[in-house]
């Protein structure tokens, strides 16, 4: 649900990194904090345990700049992945404009990406939003790793709707923005539509 | 665009003096009207103190947790929040079910005065949240959605990343 303020000529759009636990989500962020020109972005927010695993949520304001004289910001945020944090999940998902889900391509994480997803389109439903009609970018993670399930075995289990899909290795960057411009585009576009 | 907020000039102006006069009122630092997806709506006050984006979110994150906690009870919402510490105290209330009201205050002021000042505020408030749904409701139901990215291309989006 995004927000439009015609007054200071602005609008704000929220879009949830969601995913399995230690799957990569916190890493996009910091990613894109770290590449982001300080005007550019906010202070990143990460509510995390002592041992650096997300609590209740990381969160990362951009401003992109201007379309069509309009200042356009995201505001950007992970999930706990972990099972157990169910009801704050479901609670960052309120208002989301998109998603952007983090898949863990090690091979011993194919069964907790499938998981998450189920959660994910269960958890969308409790707000009256529908995976299938919201913009969705999904990414496959860790494609460094030795021990990765082949990317046409990864879409063949997790894409549903054709969505942009990419790989990734969020923790050097590769594909972070990729993602980030998909699930962006998608929005400004779902808007232009009138939902 | 069913399910967006927007907000026009007119009933932002009217927010902003609201806010303004609250701030006044109770003698508070800051005031910030917050989206319950945690984004800022309008501010009054010590503005260039505070990293008002980051309020927003935690803030609305702060309000939706305290919702799940009401939940879990039994209850429908804690419908006021309030956290205190050694000089500065901040004041949570819900408006017009949709909206947070964060008031930041210190010593200057005191619970009692911001409780009452709110109250009065808050159906000020909510009066103007029911004028921005009914515009809304007319522009749905004509047709007018309005939205400034009518007429976007793929260009205008991606010249958003091209730095």
């Amino acid at each position: 649900m995004a927000f439009i303020n015609y007054a200071n000529r602005e609008i704000n759009c929220k879009i949830v990194y969601y995913g399995p636990g230690l799957g990569g989500k916190t890493s996009n962020l910091q990613y894109i904090y770290d590449r982001t020109a300080e005007k550019s972005k906010g202070k990143m927010i990460s509510l995390a345990t002592e041992a650096d695993r997300t609590l209740f949520f990381d969160f990362l304001p951009l401003d992109l700049g201007t379309v069509r004289g309009f200042t356009t910001r995201f505001h950007l945020y992970t999930v706990p992945g972990q099972v157990f944090y169910d009801a704050s999940r479901k609670l960052i998902l309120k208002g989301v404009d998109g998603v952007i889900f983090v898949a863990d391509s090690q091979v011993e994480r194919v069964e907790a990406n499938v998981e998450s997803i189920r959660n994910l389109d269960e958890n969308l439903s409790d707000h009256g939003l529908l995976l299938q009609d919201i913009p969705y970018a999904l990414q496959f993670n860790k494609r460094d790793l030795d021990n990765v399930v082949s990317v046409e075995d990864m879409y063949r289990s997790l894409n549903f709707k054709r969505e942009p899909t990419f790989e990734a290795i969020a923790t050097k960057g590769y594909g972070v923005f990729d993602t980030l411009r998909a699930v962006a585009k998608l929005i400004l576009k779902d808007l232009n539509r009138g939902r | 665009m069913a399910g967006d907020l927007v907000i026009y000039q007119e009933e932002y102006e009217l927010l902003e003096s609201v806010l303004r006069r609250l701030r006044a009122d109770s003698n508070a630092r800051a005031i910030f009207l917050i989206d319950k997806n945690g984004q800022q709506i309008a501010a009054a006050g010590e503005l260039d103190q505070f990293d008002t984006t980051s309020l927003a979110s935690l803030t609305a994150g702060n309000v939706a947790a305290t919702d799940g906690l009401a939940k879990l009870i039994g209850e429908r919402e804690f419908s006021v929040l309030f956290h205190e510490g050694q000089q500065d105290h901040i004041h949570i209330s819900i408006v017009g079910k949709r909206a947070i009201l964060l008031v930041i205050f210190d010593d200057r002021s005191s619970l009692g005065l911001v409780r009452l000042r709110v109250k009065r505020a808050s159906g000020e408030m909510e009066t103007v949240f029911e004028t921005m749904a009914s515009k809304a409701a007319v522009a749905e139901e004509t047709g007018e959605t309005a939205s400034p990215f009518a007429e976007i291309t793929d260009e205008d989006i991606d010249a958003l990343f091209s730095e």
